[in-house]
């Protein structure tokens, strides 16, 4: 039986991709983002995940006006990195795991979750970030990645309720498939920023830190958070944080905090980090 | 209009809600096509005439040539999409983010740097009444 062992949350700001890439990460704005991820590196290169499932957004990359899933499963071999307008990253192409994706799409969509199967999918920075910051920078990554995509551009967009029930049948879903794998999930983006117009560089650390909070201990009073909330309160793009439910509802009730990271500033972006183990695992 | 629009009270902030999607279709499928690097340089070559492919308004049109962040995303666009062109441009999310809302790059960064700019005073639009 396949099993979901831990949660990963991360903030998937793209200035902290072409930092890496650029090699920037020893500067002093820098160093101090990558140094949150330092144990984080190393937990996950010991735990060797056999497949881990990245739930991110698509940032009008390889979707667009013409179609824009609320929520999506990759069940592809390989995508290729986005160009997102100044080339894509220098980073591997991302491979996929087709037999657990196609499984979990099956199970899903059985529990009331309408999907759409993503064969052909240029992936962006919303899912190369949050890799590079957790494997560096390999000429491959060391394990198949299952995207899920989620609407948190084009409104309307889902709750943070129905995000969590979604983990809680990707969870399911997992469970059921018939080969041993031990399997991580990443929920992405957030946490607190606005991007544009004149409220732009919005942070609210109050906000940020009782969401982490509550995500360890009580991840039930998160999912009241209304999407007036997240806006009003952490900015426009906070809504991301969404994402983070769908990871959180794929975990037990209870968990271990492994390791918590909190920063401000990357680029607009107040970076948060969370990792969450189960109990039982 | 959408159902619940109470979103509309927050200063400062545009949400892209369906009025927006449709009326900025073309804008942001415009900045679509910057994706191809055979795209940025032909719009770079000639940028009122690679407009004229999009059906889009004159004032979404003269807000693109003139890079006016904000009214590009009062017209209907999306920063997602927008980003595409300020990448074209070189620039990026933090340089337009300072464009759109600061008086300048070092005033914004540094604003950053000490923390972001606060909740405090901007939640609402009855709290932006005074300001100039």
């Amino acid at each position: 039986m396949a099993k979901i062992v831990a949660g990963v949350g991360t903030s998937h700001v793209p200035a902290i991709g072409a930092a890496l890439d650029n090699g920037r990460t020893g500067e002093p704005y820098w160093k101090p983002v990558f140094a949150g991820y330092e144990k984080s590196k190393e937990w996950i290169a010991k735990l060797k995940p056999d497949v881990c499932i990245a739930v991110y957004n698509d940032h009008a990359s390889a979707f667009s006006l013409e179609m824009f899933p609320t929520f999506g499963v990759g069940a592809g071999e390989e995508y290729p990195i986005a160009d997102e307008g100044w080339g894509p990253r220098p980073v591997p192409p991302v491979k996929g795991h087709p037999d657990l994706a196609w499984h979990i799409i099956q199970s899903v969509v059985q529990d009331d979750f309408d999907l759409c199967i993503c064969n052909k999918m240029a992936v962006d920075h919303g899912l190369s970030v949050p890799l590079s910051v957790m494997f560096g920078q390999p000429s491959e990554w060391p394990c198949p990645i299952i995207p899920v995509i989620v609407n948190v551009v084009v409104y309307p967009v889902p709750t943070g309720k129905r995000c969590y029930m979604l983990g809680k049948a990707i969870r399911k879903a997992v469970e059921s498939f018939d080969k041993d794998l031990k399997v991580v999930i990443f929920g992405t983006g957030g946490m607190s920023h606005q991007l544009a117009g004149q409220r732009a560089g919005l942070i609210n650390k109050e906000f940020d830190n009782r969401f982490l909070d509550n995500l360890v201990h009580d991840p039930a009073a998160n999912l009241d958070i209304t999407h007036l909330e997240y806006l009003r309160e952490a900015g426009a793009e906070a809504i991301e944080l969404v994402m983070w439910q769908v990871m959180r509802g794929a975990l037990d009730d209870e968990v271990n905090e492994i390791h918590r990271f909190y920063h401000v500033p990357a680029s607009n972006t107040a970076v948060g980090h969370i990792i969450l183990e189960n109990k039982k695992s | 209009m959408p159902i619940n629009a109470a979103y509309e009270d927050i200063p400062g902030t545009v949400v892209f809600d369906m009025d927006r999607a449709r009326q900025g279709y073309h804008l942001n499928m415009f900045c679509m096509t910057l994706m191809k690097p055979e795209n940025r340089v032909a719009f770079k070559a000639n940028e009122a005439e690679y407009l004229k492919q999009f059906p889009m308004t004159e004032a979404q049109a003269k807000a693109i040539l003139s890079r006016d962040w904000n009214a590009m995303i009062n017209l209907g666009g999306n920063i997602y999409f927008t980003g595409k062109l300020a990448a074209t441009d070189g620039l990026s999310f933090q340089q337009v983010a300072a464009k759109m809302s600061a008086n300048s790059q070092e005033e914004y960064l540094q604003m950053m740097l000490a923390g972001g700019r606060s909740v405090e005073g901007n939640r609402s639009k009855s709290e932006w009444k005074n300001r100039g």
